[in-house]
């Protein structure tokens, strides 16, 4: 999160940049692209302090589209350069734009380390469940079973389970969207900016081209509300089209109960956001057959960030030892004249 | 206890040069016994050259082959270059020691060893089926074998420490010793011991006892009737300090952050042998420099890239497998053309190779290693001392003409030593640095918009208003920045980049040949090689022979006489650590015949490898 002091309110408008936009007819990475915009005025932010960093991929083509300052890197290397940038200048809001197979698979790494180090950066996923870009291949994310250009028999490896995966790594933000639900997306880019430290949100984008109707069970009118849950702090976990289903705890073992008068609300699961073990339990769910997804923010929770740390030491070194002097330093240790 | 009788007018032998090699256990203190002995050797005003050598082993089993570790001293009372080749005196804690290290002992040279580790245990494990002490294979050698172990015991003895701590101090006898036969004062050495070791007084006392026992036995003993003098050197009149490479990288850095005014952020992960300058920089809180252990070297180098876009000096350092995982990355420096200084600290490869020792066939990764068409200007520091130089020119280039710059040290270089004459801040040359600002309301801003004279883009910082613009890893169009696949486009690009690098070379003085400008043979080296050469060729031209030197510096661009200077010699000769890499940029650069000599033995030239090579093709 970085403070808001604007001089002239921004519109929609100005965070469009003369690049004309490349992606697929239909692709789900427009409405990330269109909420991005419309959130983005709201946040206070002075357009000159807001970077987006991505690596390569459909969804890495973001930065260009976008009238900040911008750098379109390499694959899977985009966690590494956004944490220079935030050491060199931890004014800057900055933002980490990238795919499933690039923050997972050949950028698998810098992801894990990112979060553990707690910059205050936000890291957007774009979750297609598949490789955009090179036309189509499974990713880390694609169900076991995918069959896919590279993978005509099916392929073999079990999908990471992205929210768990940055909580293992001792993420302190992890939140989930969907490109169809603008206002949800749009809630959760705010929360994203707001939360001081890295924050992880995943968005569930469809590739009309290579993986049409990944997250249909998720989207469609008919079936969407029985399979979503929509997560709120301090409210019970409900959900089902008629509200009637909920989220209870048997000590730590979650199960899906109706509320049809064994159990009422009260029975279910309130969310806390700062629970790190809510949040595992709920990441848990991704992926399975007996629950809902959930989406919404997993957890959160305030840690001191890395940048903070740093130029704390930095400060401290300078209050304990003075600012450092090249001259002196140079003339340390045995020295001797010639004469 | 000794006892305390003096013999007295011992006498004292003036000399020019010695050659002194430590060599022990891992864990016998050597390095220490030898930085102390350098020291030592500065401030009596000796010109010096040091070279350590590590065990490839962190702790092998005491005793091993594999476990020695040794130091290197070569002083003289004139100006020397190297470490020398052959050595004078070869001190030895055990049988390993003396079995790794005899063969490069001069005929007729001296052996100091301590014969309380010549037990059959420690002999068997080195190799010797009988001690060399006692029968008569070290009979070319003048050989003192001294119960150093029994002697510290007996000057600490009233002390109650644990065996191991005094048997610890037996390095500081034998550098007591050697202060006695090189008359070198002691009291730097006491001073260094009581700021060491000050928060352990009994540590203090039993060095310092040890140290002195070792002076006194030189001093009362019978067996040494001669002890050594070497005058003071001619150098240049100022302070001096003792220094190695990678340490004046790393002040070097300090030096060109502060002239730049740019904060310096360093992006590294620990690598053999350049993990030394992550270690020294992270110290320099109180400058305000960010240093950053990142996960990998390709995230090293990728922080270096995002601190360089937010403007910083940003540097990374690390060896040839870590230099091979930033390939990339560094494809992406040079297209979005953000300056920045890559280290590279050459080790012995191919793979991991021989970490710890030196070698310089790095020269081809720094040029080629990357996919495409990609540019970067190449520095090779010649000297530990010149690190400081060649880095702070590394940053100036890269900062002026908005480039990559790569630095091509070695473990030689890194690990060396030599007494270095303290610069002048004041007179280093300038480093400006200029901003891109806000063009106005009415106009866009072009990020690829050139200076005249260097090609260099703009820098235009996250933070200012008016010069947001996008860039990354694919083409540019040239001065707008936007993403480009017009072929001729293209083709500018290609050219841009490169003539950027080429031009560079307006930035070099004219190069500096030793002897005459033209001749039978001009020896030209790259980097580290120089001081062997130097040696070589001033041997050789004492002779009669006329024979040149010239050394480059920086690799990539060619300074722009070199040609010229070429042509105006016979023969060429090239000796590369390697098995061949500048000889050929010379040969299809200049379609000149020169000859190469090139070993790759993970060690040093020494300076008769190269005179006997001139001697052979003269
Ligand atoms: C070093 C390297 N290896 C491979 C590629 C090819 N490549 C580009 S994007 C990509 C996968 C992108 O998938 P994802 O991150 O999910 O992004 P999407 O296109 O789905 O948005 C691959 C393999 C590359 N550009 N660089
Ligand atoms: S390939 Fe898929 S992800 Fe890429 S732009 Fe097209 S629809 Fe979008
Ligand atoms: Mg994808």
């Amino acid at each position: 999160m970085v403070e808001s002091i604007t001089s002239k309110p921004l519109t929609r408008k100005d965070f469009i940049s003369d690049q004309d936009v490349r992606w697929c007819p239909g692709c789900g990475d427009y409405s990330i692209l269109a909420q991005v915009q419309k959130t983005f005025p709201e946040l206070g932010i002075p357009k000159e302090k807001i970077v987006f960093i991505s690596g390569i991929g459909c969804s890495s083509r973001f930065p260009y589209y976008m009238k900040t300052f911008g750098f379109h890197t390499i694959h899977g290397r985009a966690p590494t350069i956004a944490s220079g940038v935030k050491l060199a200048n931890p004014d800057l809001s900055v933002w980490v734009i990238t795919g499933d197979g690039d923050s997972l698979s050949i950028g698998g790494n810098h992801f894990i380390h990112l979060m553990r180090r707690n910059f205050d950066i936000n890291v957007i996923m774009f979750n297609n469940e598949i490789y955009g870009l090179t036309k189509g291949q499974y990713s880390p994310t694609s169900e076991l079973g995918k069959v896919t250009k590279s993978t005509p028999f099916g392929s073999l490896d079990r999908p990471f389970n992205p929210p768990l995966l940055a909580l293992g790594a001792a993420s302190t933000f992890v939140a989930r969207s969907i490109d169809k639900m603008t206002h949800h997306l749009q809630d959760m880019l705010k929360r994203t900016h707001q939360h001081k430290g890295t924050s992880f949100l995943e968005i569930y984008q469809n590739c009309n081209i290579f993986n049409d109707g990944a997250f249909k069970n998720l989207t469609d009118k008919e079936v969407k509300d029985d399979n979503l849950l929509i997560l709120e702090n301090g409210k019970p976990m409900i959900f089902g089209s008629k509200k009637n289903k909920g989220i209870h705890l048997d000590g730590f073992k979650p199960e899906v109960v109706k509320l049809n008068g064994k159990f009422s609300v009260n029975d279910l699961v309130v969310h806390e956001e700062s629970d790190r073990n809510l949040g595992g339990i709920l990441s848990n769910f991704t992926h399975s057959e007996k629950f809902p997804t959930p989406i919404g923010v997993l957890y959160c929770e305030e840690k001191p960030t890395y940048e903070d740390l740093l130029y704390d030491q930095i400060k401290s070194a300078k209050k304990r030892l003075g600012e450092g002097d090249l001259e002196a330093l140079l003339h340390s240790g045995d020295t001797w004249i010639i004469k | 206890m000794m006892k305390n009788q003096k013999i007295k007018n011992k006498e004292i032998i003036n000399v020019e040069s010695v050659v002194i090699r430590f060599a022990g256990d891992s864990g016998d203190g050597i390095q220490l016994a030898g930085s102390r002995f350098t020291s030592a050797t500065a401030i009596v005003g000796n010109d010096l050259g040091t070279y350590p050598d590590y065990p490839a082993e962190i702790r092998a089993p005491a005793g091993t082959l594999a476990g020695v570790s040794a130091y290197q001293i070569q002083f003289s009372s004139k100006d020397i270059y190297t470490p020398g080749d052959m050595v004078d005196v070869l001190v030895v804690m055990n049988p390993a020691a003396l079995k790794v290290h005899l063969s490069d002992l001069k005929p007729g040279g001296t052996i100091i060893a301590n014969k309380s580790n010549f037990k059959s245990r420690n002999l068997k494990m080195a190799g010797w089926e009988s001690d060399p002490l006692e029968d008569d294979s070290l009979s070319n050698y003048k050989v003192y074998d001294i119960e150093i172990s029994r002697l510290v015991s007996s000057a600490l003895e009233d002390m109650n420490l644990p065996s191991k701590t005094v048997e610890r101090t037996k390095n500081m006898f034998a550098l007591g010793l050697m202060f006695w036969i090189y008359t070198r004062p002691l009291e730097p050495t006491i001073k260094w011991l009581k700021v060491k070791f000050k928060s352990r007084p009994e540590l203090v006392e039993g060095n310092i006892r040890a140290l002195k026992a070792g002076y006194n036995f030189g001093d009362i003993t019978e067996i040494f009737p001669v002890s050594y003098q070497v005058g003071p050197a001619p150098l240049k009149k100022g302070t001096y300090r003792n220094i190695t490479g990678n340490y004046a990288i790393g002040l070097g850095l300090l030096a060109a952050s502060q002239k730049s005014g740019l904060p310096l952020f360093f992006g590294g992960y620990p690598i053999t042998p350049a993990s030394d300058i992550l270690h020294q920089l992270s110290h320099y809180r109180n400058f305000g420099v960010k240093t950053f252990q990142a996960e990998d070297e390709i995230a090293s180098i990728g922080s270096v890239i995002g601190a360089a876009f937010a403007g910083n000096l940003a540097v990374t350092a690390s060896s040839g497998p870590g230099i091979a995982l930033k390939g990339e990355a560094l494809g992406l420096a040079i297209m979005t053309e953000l300056p920045m200084v890559i280290i590279n600290v050459q080790r012995v490869g191919p793979s991991t190779g021989m970490p710890t020792k030196t070698e310089q066939a790095d020269l081809f990764q720094a040029l080629w290693g990357r996919n495409s068409e990609s540019p970067m200007p190449v520095i090779a520091p010649i000297s530990p001392g010149d690190c400081f130089y060649a880095t702070y020119e590394a940053c100036r280039i890269a900062l002026k003409y908005m480039t990559p710059v790569f630095i091509l040290s070695d473990a030689l270089l890194a690990n060396g030593s030599e007494p270095w004459l303290i610069p002048e801040i004041k007179q280093l040359s300038p480093i400006d640095v200029k901003f891109a600002v806000d063009p106005g309301e009415d106009s866009v801003f072009h990020p690829y918009e050139r200076d005249k004279e260097t090609l260099a883009r703009k820098w235009a910082l996250p933070g200012t208003a008016g010069v947001e613009h996008r860039i990354g890893g694919l083409e540019k169009e040239n001065i707008t920045g936007n993403v480009n696949y017009n072929p001729d486009n293209h083709q500018l690009m290609v050219n841009l980049r490169a003539q950027k690098v080429e031009s560079i070379a307006r930035e070099f003085p004219a190069m500096d040949i030793y002897g005459d400008t033209t001749g039978d043979l001009l020896v030209l080296g790259w980097g580290s090689t120089f001081g062997a050469i130097r040696a070589a060729v001033e041997k050789i031209r004492d002779e009669g022979m006329y024979v040149s030197h010239a050394q480059l510096r920086w690799v990539n661009p060619f300074p722009s006489d070199l040609g010229e200077i070429l042509v105006k010699f016979q023969k060429i000769l090239i000796p590369e650590l390697n098995t061949g890499q500048l000889i050929k940029l010379i040969r299809s650069e200049f379609l000149i015949d020169a000859v190469g000599v090139n070993i790759s033995t993970g060690k040093p030239f020494t300076k008769s490898q190269i005179i006997e090579k001139i001697q052979s093709i003269m």
